[in-house]
């Protein structure tokens, strides 16, 4: 027997889900068993990237033996988005690109379902479309949502109707015009980034059951419960209180489970069968081009600094290609907008924010939520700017980053941070100013650094709420609502709970899946959030049930409350050394002295925390008191050779560290570091490819490569810095979603290192790579 | 369509099923006997999430029609760890090295490890990253499953 762990914050417990997740025994939403009456949902896609939608004829699909409902958006006038209401569940008028379902076929098996859903005939009309977000911003573009006017949105989103703009940020700070003329090097480019996706290996998947009564359920990996059940309820008028989500384990997120895409369809499909669950599997093609991706984006982006290579200035434009629906994408042009500095602090800053339609897949959030986008730009425009003033990339971005307690570009204060660490940790790694030779003659071996800054992003006021149960035992039921996606989260809250109240790791369990029935609220899995938000609530619960167990026990003994504690599942008493062990005490109470009557009773403890701080910002300057919660930022160093026969690259080594405040767990924090730095490699190479008509041309994994066991890099240092955050726990801060967001820049910039060739547009293709070889070698005969 | 008589031997067990010809294996494991460990990531045979040994061979379940693993043992991610619930050497070695995140390719891929190690006992990390080529993972990186295997193959044990 190994001895139980105490206060496990800070140490490398096992995770609470390893036997489960190795033994097989883990349910996933397609695990769940729901007997003979299932019936099967599928839809039935929009073949065009933009048309009229003139027709629906269900007919022959009805006839069809085995079909139970079709439902189209007809008889359906709802819309739907977490920030810009722009989506109709099921396209009525119009289709906006190709994949956007337009009926839903409901039939007693997955294959017939399939048949039917081809013999749905639907009458287009085509309509001009356009692809690229530069193109679809302007003034004559083919509109996408003439009625975006009259959508319901946040009130921190800026549509432009009678555009196809769905977001415009605007951040001015200081003076640009003036400052250029300061500048010893100026450098701008335009950056290009496609369309790529999340690839989760668990593809989307909801079941739906919709009761006479009116009782809603719907079963889905999802990775925002009780976002769906809000939007879906809001969506299709059902009471909150109506709509039960259970939310399984998630087999891999990114983004991609985060609000609401398929799960509505399986809901209406439920409502046309009542009583019968609905189950709604995309195929792995329809994960690619009919779930969401992450958005495209075009940046043009100058910066300027002065002979002493302090940054001056900075003006960028960023369109950001958001698909035919940006009803969460409007908040990534957003984030990408109040942080389009990147982690640097540059005293004049002009910076435009665009979400623009297009007739393509939605985008949406993706793993660093705009960051990885617009970093890929800045963080290769700064190796040139050190070029230009004759320093070291390290050494200009040590002098030019973000540190506690600067007025950063919305003129809020950085919180805790400590970016220079981060920095001379991965320098130090990746033996920066060692020289080593490729390992062949037709190899070109070269080194490149880029950092990083991301913030959660979000509405001013998400919450999270624990509560904590005991049972007899004195084991520990810890209740919450936020996902367990593969990043630890369970884990996290089961460490918290057992250090917060004094108990044995082992003691406590995470009351799971997670049920908007009976889960407390947390707002979603997103964001990089959880650890933070969802760990402070947890904290306030184990503090609320320590203190009615000690107040009791102080009671019981005739002590001070003030001088007791709990430790290793036992209440001691500094002054008087007594102790009584928790067991049956926290359900039963204890008896008074002389049994005359009892005190206590079953503790509940229950917490909560939101942030209260955060503030608007003006819609023309993007200024305000508190832009965001905090910042986490980090750096990377990576290494590689560049066969000069093939174009290919190979990732030799990468170094990360990043400031994590307090590694709750730092084993899971490695993880974090080292899946996200192969998930960013990776994403330097992937591309959603369409024709000149918008259709897809790689939507499957053999087509799509997303890197392999043999790909991926073999070395990577992973490493961190804990700057504590003043109100984390612990001062801890999130890390999952920043550790991709410097990958692909760090590589560009390593190409450059041993190539002298710079790439603005991703991805990096090997056939890109050996073609601007072969030019670079025609250029220099 | 027609309905077939197989008889399969599924973790030491031996199951007297009927199955339509159309069925894949992945079904019949997961809708038929209820051995929901093994996962469905493409149905097109490129993810490996549905790896199972068919005698001693890992295959994709998905590509495979139940029909023709009939007279034939299969070996699913239930079947690996031993019969107390405690966990297999390989396994052991998943957890030591944290080499697990949201788990939906663990089954698949501590399937293509154990027929790797029962092969070649003593595999290069080259020969273990080719061996796990077929099963994509989107969360760890790789780098600890490929340390875990190297770790359960030095113990000498799969």
């Amino acid at each position: 027997m190994t001895p139980p762990v105490l206060e496990p914050v800070g140490k490398s417990v096992q995770r609470v889900d390893m036997y489960d997740k190795l033994t097989g025994t883990a349910q996933f939403a397609d695990d769940l068993q729901f007997g003979p009456g299932l019936y099967y949902g599928r839809l039935v896609r929009s073949p065009c990237a933009h048309a009229l939608v003139k027709h629906i004829d269900s007919t022959k699909a009805l006839r069809l033996r085995g079909v139970k409902a079709v439902v189209t958006g007809q008889e359906l006038p709802a819309q739907i988005g977490l920030y810009l209401k722009d989506r109709p569940v099921f396209a009525r008028d119009r289709v906006r690109y190709v994949g956007d379902p337009v009926a839903g076929v409901i039939a007693v098996s997955e294959e017939i379902a399939e048949d039917a859903a081809q013999l749905v005939e639907v009458q287009y009309e085509e309509l001009p479309a356009v692809f690229d977000p530069l193109e679809a911003a302007q003034p004559d573009a083919p509109l996408l949502h003439p009625d975006l006017g009259k959508y319901e949105v946040a009130s921190f989103i800026f549509p432009q109707p009678g555009s196809n703009i769905s977001e415009h940020f605007k951040l001015r700070k200081g003076d640009t015009e003036s400052a250029w003329s300061r500048c010893a090097a100026i450098v701008e480019g335009t950056f290009r980034l496609p369309q790529i996706q999340h690839v989760p290996l668990e593809t989307h998947i909801a079941v739906a059951k919709w009761e006479s009564s009116g009782q809603v359920t719907l079963w889905t990996s999802t990775q925002s419960p009780f976002a769906e059940r809000d939007l879906i309820a809001q969506s299709l008028g059902i009471p909150h209180g109506n709509l039960r989500v259970v939310a399984p384990y998630v087999g891999g997120g990114f983004g991609g489970k985060a609000g609401v895409s398929m799960e509505v369809y399986a809901v209406v499909m439920a409502r046309a069968v009542k009583g019968h669950p609905v189950k709604l599997r995309m195929t792995r093609e329809e994960e690619f081009v009919g779930t969401t991706t992450r958005q495209s984006l075009v940046a043009r982006t100058k910066i300027g600094c002065d002979a002493e290579a302090n940054l001056l200035a900075m003006e960028t434009q960023y369109y950001f290609g958001g698909g035919a629906y940006n009803d969460y994408g409007v908040n990534i042009a957003r984030a990408a907008g109040y942080s389009c500095t990147g982690p640097y602090d540059i005293p004049n800053v002009k910076g435009d924010s665009y979400c623009v339609y297009t007739n393509l897949p939605i985008g949406s959030a993706m793993r660093g939520f705009g960051m990885p986008e617009i970093h890929w730009g800045i963080e290769q425009i700064m190796d040139q700017l050190a070029e230009k003033v004759g320093m070291d990339p390290a050494e200009f971005r040590r002098r030019n980053c973000v540190r506690t307690g600067d007025t950063i570009l919305t003129g809020m204060e950085m919180p805790q941070i400590d970016l220079v660490a981060c920095i001379d940790k991965v320098t130090e790694a990746a033996k920066w100013h060692n020289r080593e030779k490729p390992a062949a003659p037709h190899k070109k071996r070269g080194k490149g650094i880029a950092i990083m800054w991301k913030a959660p992003a979000m509405p001013p006021n998400p919450g999270s709420s624990a509560v904590l149960r005991f049972n007899e035992d004195a084991t520990v039921q810890v209740e919450i609502g936020a996902q367990e996606l593969g990043q630890g989260a369970f884990t996290v809250a089961a460490q918290i709970a057992a250090h917060a109240l004094g108990v044995p790791y082992e003691w406590v369990r995470v009351s799971a899946p997670i049920d908007t029935k009976f889960s407390p609220y947390e707002w979603q899995t997103v964001a990089s959030r959880i650890t933070w938000s969802m760990g402070n609530a947890i904290k306030v619960a184990a503090d609320d049930a320590k203190r009615q167990i000690l107040n009791m026990v102080a009671d019981h003994w005739g002590e001070d409350a003030a001088n007791l504690d709990i430790k290793n599942g036992r209440v001691i008493s500094y002054r008087s050394e007594r102790e009584l062990p928790l067991k049956n005490m926290v359900v039963y109470g204890l008896p008074n002295e002389d049994f005359e009557g009892w005190k206590g009773g079953p503790v509940v403890g229950q917490g909560k925390f939101m942030p209260t701080y955060v503030t608007n910002l003006d819609p023309e300057t993007g200024q305000g008191t508190r832009a965001v919660v905090h910042y986490t930022v980090g750096a990377q160093a990576v290494e590689l050779e560049v066969d000069t026969d093939t174009g290919q690259v190979e990732i030799l080594t990468v170094a990360s560290a990043y400031d994590v405040g307090k590694a709750i767990n730092p084993d899971l924090v490695m993880s974090q570091i080292e899946g996200g730095a192969v998930h960013g490699a990776s994403s330097t190479f992937e591309a959603l490819r369409f024709d000149d008509q918008g259709q897809p041309l790689n939507s499957d994994l053999a087509d799509y490569r997303i890197m392999t066991a043999v790909d991926a890099p073999r070395e990577i240092h992973g490493d961190f810095v804990e700057t504590p955050l003043e109100d984390g726990p612990w001062g801890a801060r999130g890390v999952g979603e920043h550790v991709m967001v410097p990958t692909a820049p760090a590589i560009a910039n390593a190409i450059h290192d041993a190539l002298g060739i710079r790439f603005n547009d991703l991805p990096l293709s090997a056939e890109k790579i050996f073609l601007a070889l072969r030019g670079k070698e025609q250029k220099e005969e | 369509m027609t309905i077939h008589s197989i008889t399969v031997t599924v973790n030491g067990k031996k199951e007297y099923l009927t199955v339509p010809s159309n069925m894949t294996l992945l079904v019949m494991l997961r809708d038929q006997l209820g051995l929901t460990g093994t996962k469905n990531g493409c149905t097109a045979g490129e993810c490996g999430a549905c790896t199972v040994l068919i005698d001693d061979e890992p295959v994709n379940s998905c590509m495979m029609l139940a029909l023709e693993a009939d007279g034939h043992e299969v070996t699913t991610v239930e079947g690996l760890g031993c019969d107390d619930g405690q966990l297999s050497p390989l396994q052991q070695a998943f957890a030591v090295h944290n080499a697990v995140q949201c788990g939906f390719c663990t089954p698949g891929m501590l399937i293509s490890a154990y027929a790797l190690l029962q092969r070649n006992p003593h595999p290069t990390e080259d020969e273990i990253r080719e061996a796990l080529v077929g099963n994509l993972c989107r969360c760890t990186g790789y780098l600890r499953i490929v340390n875990a295997v190297q770790d359960a193959a030095e113990k000498g044990k799969a």
